[in-house]
This record gives C-alpha cells, structure tokens and sequence, in this order.
C-alpha cells in the first residue's frame, strides 16, 4: 500500500483499520533511514519514542478512540520544548538540552494521540532564512539538493515534502514558516498572533514569534491548526477566544470575496517567473468567483528595516538567559565574568551573535528613542495600513519570496541579501495578522508559493481562499524525486 | 553610520559576548551596513504616532494567586552545569 498519505486520508485508514500506526510510522522511520542523508532535515529522530506512541495510538484505535490526529506521525522543529527529548534549536548552546516540561502544543499533540518521529532542524534559534544557520549541518531542498530548503523552518518544510514525515510545526518570527513552505512547496501557515500558545516555544523575538503548522494540503492544516489553537494561562499574550472547526471553511469557491494586490511587495529584485507565476494564481482565484483588485501598502518599504530592529532587540533581551549557569553549554574556568562572556561567543554562532548586537546597539542608552521607539511607531503605521485594507478586502495575494530557492552558500557572506528574502513575510508579523503559504507552481523545476494575508483572526478566510485554489490545481500533488 | 572599534566593543560588553579581532572588525563593518540601511526609518513621519509593543489588544493580563504545583527541584536543576544540592552553583561575585 502507499502509505504517502496526508492527515485526513491516513486517519481514514486508521479508522477505517486498513493501517495500523505501527505501520504507518515504521514506513516513515524507514523512509528517514532512507533519504535522511541527502536532505538532512532532522536533529534527532526519535525512533524507539515514535512506535510506543503509535502502539498506544493503536490500542485506543482498537476502541475506537480516535480523533484526527491519532497515530499520525509528526515532525517537530527543534525549538519547540519536548519533555525528556532533546531540544537544541540547532545551537552550541542547548545541545544537550532536555527540557523538563512540554511546550502547550506538545500536551494538546500528546492528547491527541499523535506520534512523534523526531525534531527538525532549523537556524540557529530560528534567525535565518535558509538553515544554513544551524551550528549542525545545512538541511537541503528534496527539490535540488543543492539549494537550500528556506527558513528558519527548513527542517519542518523538509520533512514533509520529502515524505520523511506527514506534517510538521515550525515556528515563524518574520517568515520562518511561510518562507521555506514556499521554498519546498508544501502548505504552511503562521496563524495569527496569540493564536497559538508560545509556552514552552524557547523565546526569539517574543511580540513576533507564533508556532505553526507545514502540510502536504490546506486541510491538513485545517485538521493541525485546530489541534494546536486556543487560549494557555501561561502564555499571557495568547487570546482567550474560541477556536472553530477551521475544516468548516474549506469551500471550493471563492463567490464574492473580494481580494487585494498589494502593489508594493512586487520589489526590486523580484524573479520574473515567480511574478508570472503568482499572475496565472491571481487568474485562477479570478475563475472561482474572487474580485481582485490593486491595493497600496504605502509602509511596506519599511517593513525590513522595523523588523530587523524590533527582532534583534527582543532577541537580545530573550538571550540574555544564555549565561552559563542555569542550563546549556558553559564555560567554567575563568572569573564569574569572564565564564558569562566566553560561554556566549563560544556557545552563538555568527548570526544570533550579530543580532543580539544589533539588538542590543539599538536599546543602548541614547540610540533607543532614534531606533527602538522610532520602530515601533512605524510598526503602529504598517498595523493601521493592514486594518484599513482590510475594512474592504477580504484577504490580500502576494508571492511568498521574491526568489525560487537560492544556491547553498549564495547568500551567506550577505546579511542584507539574506534579509531581503523574508520581504514579502516580515510585513505579517509585524501586523500581527495570519498568514499561509501554497503551492503555486514551479520556475525550472523550483517552487514558487503564494500567500495569502487575513485580519487578525481571520484564519477561515485565507485557509478557504487556499482551499479553493488548491482544489483547481495540483501543484501540491507534486512530489520531489530526490535526487 | 559607522561603528567603530570602541563602539562595538561597547556593545559586546552591554550584551556579555567576548568577541574575537576578527568579529569586532567584521561586526563593525556588518553592523554599520545594516544600520545605514535602517536610517531610511527616519525618513517616515512619526509625530503623533504611539509606539505598538505588541498586535493583540491585550492588557495586564492577570491570573487569580491560587497555588498550583510546580516543576521539582530535580527536574529544575537537570540541565544545570554545575549544581550543589538544590543549588545552582557559581562563581564568586564579590571577592
């Protein structure tokens, strides 16, 4: 049998006893084993964990208890906190970590009876867009091995276009969901923030950070976005407000919605056939029934640099825990001092080192009001723009990234180029509003993927617009043949 | 905008990273490119314009002061580095 399957088709299955989840997740471990070598993707694969847990998932099948999830094999990006498994983040620093609790989505995935396969690999603390961050190794894309996969995500993105796993969470601060998504041609969604609870999602940037689910469908993501969702006590900033049956909004047409162009996220540097692409996904949206029109995001050119200022800040703040003392990597033999300052430059790599210094440069006395302060007024303005378009639109199109994936070690000596990849996301979060990312079609065998932009809450909104283009096409039938 | 060598070492002392003579020159020449380029936010008018900390209107969140259990002090101090008893143990900090 092939057992390639989405959520809804293996939990049919399941149900229905045609596979065990024995079965299903010793297809996936042997798949791992096979193709683990080419995309490194993975930081720890948890092999033994993963057939206990599908053992039970069977018993409680054999009673027929079962929810959508049960028995279904998962992959989690290593930032998120798995009791008694290893949580590294990709960094020097926690890589030996065990965390003493579960993050809310491992308890709500745990409850649901889902099993998990292992931990993907990421950038360092989730500051990158390609993975090639990690202190680890460089994860690649199943569609040219020599590409990277996008992230800060990649691991996630990975395993579930390479059929190493059913679906994944990744976690997503300026695009580190969406980006690789559209990178690997999968569906992945940065729902809106508060959505999702962060306890136990080890911090980056915290008024940013929202988890998420990467699929093979929008109804996968549907099905994980309601497992995961909903208000946590421990996270204060997550909303207490009901979580829908996001399934329910899955409609194949889009009759009388109407949708918005930004104009402004076709940047400089744009590749004509991601532009060309997205323009043939505009005429299909159009086909099912949307009205789309042109709009204009006037603050979006300041998107990047409100980012990579509000970002680093936050993150020097949340880093400052990395100390030596508590947990993580420490260096011991010299002064109180001299300990603090030698585990973090042993302990960072390049890239969480140059943002804990932009971060912190931008809080120093006498520069916060000229670029902290500065950045969050602006931000108010970009939110203000975002709730203003969407008192008349619907959902808003834009490509994901301005590029199909780029060559391993293209941008690495660039920071401002790397940058410039998560143009298209970084706007979202700094709204606040929901995001998801599909698959939209191929430039020389490359994906490209499309986003679609809600308001705050409007996940229904921008799952069903998904929906219905997806139902017209078949890009995300597509599968890589790695090679 | 651009960072000398004083200014960066600064920085690294506010954020508690030794950095190496080769990082202090790159960073310096990083940092300064990237902040050149974020100078462009002066550019916008911001008068009138209240700073946003975070996208969800939500305000001093409180929780009722009931007492719930917590993680133990073994599983608290698993990851320590270096541990004596139910204690973190460190280096002086006063000699």
């Amino acid at each position: 049998m092939n057992m390639d399957l989405t959520i809804h088709e293996a939990h049919r299955l399941l149900k229905e006893k045609k596979i065990s989840s024995v079965e299903l997740t010793s297809h996936y471990l042997e798949r791992i084993k096979n193709v683990e070598s080419r995309t490194n993707a993975f930081t720890t694969v948890t092999g033994e964990l993963a057939l206990e847990q599908a053992k039970k998932a069977d018993v409680a099948i054999s009673k027929d208890d079962i929810q959508p999830l049960t028995g279904i094999p998962i992959a989690i990006k290593d930032v998120i906190c798995t009791k008694g498994v290893k949580t590294t983040c990709s960094s020097k620093m926690l890589e030996n970590f065990v965390p003493p609790y579960d993050a809310m989505v491992m308890e709500k995935l745990n409850a649901a009876g889902a099993v998990m396969l292992g931990k993907a690999n990421m950038d360092e603390f989730a500051m990158g867009s390609s993975t090639e961050n990690s202190a680890f190794f460089t994860t690649h894309n199943p569609w040219d091995l020599d590409r990277v996969p996008g992230g800060s995500s990649g691991g996630s993105a990975v395993v579930v276009a390479a059929g190493e796993a059913v679906c994944s969470l990744g976690s997503d601060t300026g695009g580190s969901i969406r980006q690789p998504a559209g990178f690997c041609s999968v569906v992945g969604m940065k729902p809106t923030y508060g959505r999702v609870s962060r306890y136990g999602l080890v911090a980056f940037a915290s008024s940013l950070d929202q988890i998420g689910p990467l699929t093979q469908d929008v109804t996968d993501c549907a099905l994980l976005l309601n497992a995961i969702s909903g208000h946590d006590e421990r996270d204060s900033t997550s909303v207490p407000r009901p979580v829908p049956d996001y399934t329910k909004s899955l409609k194949p047409d889009l009759k009388g919605m109407k949708l918005g162009i930004p104009k402004e996220y076709y940047v400089e540097g744009m590749q004509k056939g991601v532009a060309d692409a997205i323009q043939t996904a505009i005429k299909k949206l159009q086909e099912l029934g949307a009205i789309v029109e042109e709009v204009s995001l006037p603050h979006t050119p300041y998107a990047l640099a409100v980012y990579y200022i509000i970002a680093p800040s936050e993150a020097s703040a949340n880093l400052s825990r990395y100390d030596g003392v508590k947990y993580g990597y420490s260096y011991k033999d010299g002064t109180m001092w001299e300990n603090i300052e030698k585990t973090r430059e042993d302990g960072f790599g390049p890239e969480v080192k140059r943002r804990i210094m932009l971060g912190t440069y931008a809080l120093s006395a006498g520069f916060y009001d000229a670029w902290y302060l500065k950045a969050q007024k602006v931000r108010t303005l970009i939110l203000r723009e975002f709730d203003a378009v969407f008192e008349k639109y619907d959902a808003l199109i834009t490509p994901t990234s301005p590029t199909v994936p780029f060559k391993i070690g293209e941008k690495t000596d660039d920071p401002l180029a790397m940058y410039l990849s998560d143009i298209c996301t970084l706007p979202i979060n700094i709204a606040g509003v929901p995001g998801v990312s599909i698959p939209a079609g191929f430039v020389d065998g490359l994906p490209v993927g499309m986003q679609i932009i809600g308001k705050h809450f409007a996940e229904e909104t921008i799952l069903r617009v998904a929906y219905a283009y997806e139902q017209a096409t078949d890009w995300h039938k597509q599968k890589p043949e790695i090679k | 905008m651009k960072l000398t060598r004083e200014e960066v070492l600064h920085i690294a002392r506010l954020a508690r990273i030794a950095l190496t003579e080769a990082e202090i020159t790159r960073m310096s020449e990083q940092l300064s490119d990237l902040l050149e380029h974020f100078e462009v936010l002066q550019k916008v008018n911001t008068d009138d314009v209240p700073p946003t900390a975070q996208s969800v209107n939500l305000e001093s969140v409180m929780r009722g002061e009931d007492i719930k259990p917590s993680l133990s002090p073994n599983d608290v101090l698993a990851n320590a580095p270096r541990r004596e008893g139910d204690y973190f143990r460190v280096k002086p900090v006063l000699e």
